[in-house]
């Protein structure tokens, strides 16, 4: 009995921790560059742009018989990123995903998971072409492009008309942070809804993409969290971001607690900090209206910045025929490909004046016009090493002073650079 | 006696071996080399790379030990799984024996209890997270029926009643499993001990302490052994309930913290140098275990 409660203590245990291992070669990247035969492509799950993906797939498969495409949904796992990683290292990623997270190009990169764009004649002038100066943001530390800038959905807030109306709010005033709290407060004392907002509470490293980041972009007239090998957050404006929200989870505008379902669809919350991409989501259950994120002075529409929530497409180095996979990026980003993507999913493709190359859409979808206006001024996050670890670093510090008041918000946001600065410099 | 080549190989009972080798073999390749590997990658500045990638893994003895000692999350998230195992171990054991002991026992409805029991255990963590959320949320039913005398902040989002809250779910919903285990363990006590006792004047609360606690001792091993070794598995509960081991990492696992830094945050080699920690306390801690509670077998 004492063996064999020992060996099945060892073997329990044993299976806490992980392993993993690579072999195998990647073969001549300048030949695979030129190769062209059948590819695989994975896109994301979500209903709209899997529609969107079958048709590009059939549209390319139609013309090229000997260059097919294999497409499919990323496999599920409790992040896309987690599942990218680890094909990656298993070498059985696919040419193309067409959710790749800006976040995660870092780590990606690190693990020798990425072809550059550049490394193709004319990638960065197709890259910068159709992107314009929103690609200087995707560009990594040794000035390459390991994705290409796809589609944003710039982050505004939605509100519930319905539940403004009960608060006796018609044309609701939200710009300044003064103005934000001041109606928020009118919602919950109206009873209209139990909270006014209700980004989520919880710790995951990208939540604070969701609260802190948009207002930050707002505020600093489109700062990104990490600039120029240090950490922009502890100033004035990030603390001022901060210091908004805490009054918010203070005065329980906001709830600390973590929430099951859309808030916003079930009449929980009055507000939603959300892209357009959450418009589908909405049609039919919640009669909204969208502005700007409030910056603490109240800055014109037209000068504020935002989250973008960007996703990209990436080509990763198990890809052989890295030449269709080329030819189908740009396929699938051409003006065409784009305006289809648009139609389908209401997200912002990333490529400069989109209110005027799909002016015909924006007429018939006036709902969507404001997105394409906040799109021309959109921040992305940081593209630096240790990318998930500065904004878990990040989050922990917020969570723990803004969600939770257990200490003191600017010391925390100084203590978070501090760390954070520390993580910039080891990459 | 001279002993042939098949038994020099095989053993005295090459048959038992034959049947064993397979096992071994999953024991192996599946438990005994990534526990070997892991304790490389905690030794080498160790990331996952594209197949054929060249990429420099130095060798940097003790310096993912170091950066995991003097990391206050990991520090915390092992003080919050003491914390879990000191709840959910004790109260694993009594609440089993206990009710399989009632379930032993010739009562009504005993079927539609046993199957009541076991629900929860095999119903997915993610469906049944949703019900306890429900349940323990400031608004939720348990704080509506505690009135003025519910927390604030409430259970999974305060900081001294998260862990509690998560040891007690662990609890229940494993309890089905363990029950299972006492329920098969109390068939082989033999009815004459409790007739004899009955004999001696023992009432049922006496029997129960010197007949059926004593007779299923060894289940009772196998019990703290496994609840303690599943304990320190903790993940889904902290990841779900409290979402991602809040509030301020009051309820975060070292399971958790694992995957945050060797998954998500891509340092496994830090991950790694968790999990061996995790590894070598969870043996001590079973050694322990297997001193005070399975003493009167050795």
């Amino acid at each position: 009995m004492k063996l064999q409660a020992g060996l099945l203590a060892v073997v329990l245990a044993g299976s806490l921790v992980a392993c993993g291992d690579s072999g195998g070669g990647s073969g001549d990247a300048d030949a695979a560059a030129k190769a062209r035969g059948p590819i695989t492509i994975w896109y994301s799950n979500n209903a709209e742009e899997v529609a969107w993906g079958k048709q590009m797939v059939a549209a390319w498969n139609a013309q090229h018989a000997d260059q097919k495409i294999t497409a499919q949904e990323i496999p599920t796992g409790k992040s896309s990123e987690e599942v990218i990683g680890a094909a990656i290292t298993a070498g059985n990623a696919p040419c193309l995903i067409f959710n790749t997270s800006p976040a995660s190009v870092s780590q990606f990169q690190k693990q020798g998971g990425l072809v550059p764009l550049d490394s193709f004649p004319d990638g960065k002038s197709y890259i910068e072409d159709r992107s314009g100066d929103v690609a200087q943001q995707y560009k990594s530390t040794d000035g390459k492009y390991y994705q290409l800038p796809w589609k944003s959905n710039p982050v505004m807030i939605f509100y519930n008309k319905k539940a403004f109306a009960k608060a006796g709010i018609t044309t609701p005033a939200l710009s300044t942070y003064d103005d934000f709290l001041a109606t928020s407060r009118k919602v919950v004392a109206a009873k209209a809804a139990k909270v006014a907002i209700y980004p989520a509470p919880s710790n995951e490293f990208y939540q604070s993409w969701f609260d802190f980041y948009p207002l930050y972009a707002a505020e600093t007239g489109g700062k990104q969290l990490i600039e120029n090998g240090k950490s922009t957050f502890a100033s004035d404006e990030g603390k001022k971001v901060a210091q908004f929200w805490r009054t918010m989870y203070q005065d329980k505008l906001a709830s600390p607690e973590k929430y099951t379902g859309d808030a916003f669809v079930d009449g929980t919350s009055a507000m939603a900090v959300v892209g357009p991409w959450a418009i589908a989501t909405y049609k039919g259950k919640v009669d909204w209206g969208v502005v700007p994120v409030p910056t603490s002075s109240g800055k014109p529409a037209s000068e504020i910045h935002t989250f973008s929530d960007a996703k990209n497409v990436a080509m990763y180095s198990a890809c052989k025929n890295r030449g269709t996979a080329w030819d189908v990026l740009k396929f699938a980003t051409s003006k065409d490909q784009d305006g289809k993507f648009l139609a389908a999913t209401g997200q912002m493709p990333l490529r400069k004046d989109v209110a005027t190359t799909y002016a015909d859409y924006f007429a018939k979808n006036p709902d969507y016009k404001v997105f394409a206006d906040q799109a021309s001024r959109t921040v992305e996050v940081p593209n630096v090493a240790n990318s998930i670890t500065i904004w878990q670093t990040f989050r922990d510090a917020y969570s723990k002073s803004v969600i939770f008041g257990q200490q003191d918000v600017g010391q925390a946001l100084d203590e978070a650079a501090q760390k954070v600065d520390q993580l910039v410099k080891q990459s | 006696m001279r002993r042939g080549p098949l038994t020099r190989v095989m053993g005295e009972h090459p048959v038992g071996t034959a049947f064993v080798t397979p096992y071994v073999v999953f024991l192996a390749a599946v438990f005994a080399y990534p526990l070997g590997f892991a304790v490389y990658m905690s030794f080498h500045d160790y990331f996952f790379a594209a197949p054929g990638a060249v990429v420099d893994r130095p060798f940097v003895g003790f310096e993912n030990y170091v950066t995991v000692l003097t990391d206050p999350a990991v520090q915390r998230s092992f003080v919050n799984v003491v914390i879990f195992l000191v709840i959910n171990v004790p109260l694993t054991v009594v609440l089993s024996l206990g009710l399989a002991n009632a379930l032993n026992a010739a009562i009504r409805w005993r079927t539609f209890f046993r199957v009541s029991y076991y629900v929860p255990y095999v119903t997915a963590s993610v469906a049944v997270v949703g019900v306890w959320l429900f349940l323990f949320n400031s608004n939720g039913l348990v704080n509506s029926i505690l009135g003025p005398l519910a927390p604030d902040p409430s259970w999974l989002v305060n900081s001294k009643l998260a862990m509690p809250t998560i040891a007690i779910y662990v609890t229940w919903k494993q309890l089905g499993f363990f029950i299972l285990l006492y329920l098969a363990a109390l068939q082989n006590v033999s009815k004459d001990l409790y007739e004899a006792a009955e004999m001696d004047g023992a009432g049922r609360w006496k029997s129960f302490l010197n007949v059926t606690v004593p007779g299923v001792r060894p289940a009772t091993t196998l019990v703290v052994l496994v609840a303690t070794v599943t304990g320190a598995n903790l993940f889904t509960e902290p990841y779900l309930l409290t979402g991602g081991g809040g509030p301020d990492g009051a309820s975060a696992s070292p399971v958790l913290i694992m995957y945050q830094r060797g998954i998500e945050q891509g340092h496994p080699d830090v991950g790694a140098a968790i999990g061996v920690l995790l590894v070598i306390g969870v043996l001590l801690v079973a050694l322990i275990e297997r001193r005070f509670v399975g003493r009167e077998e050795d």
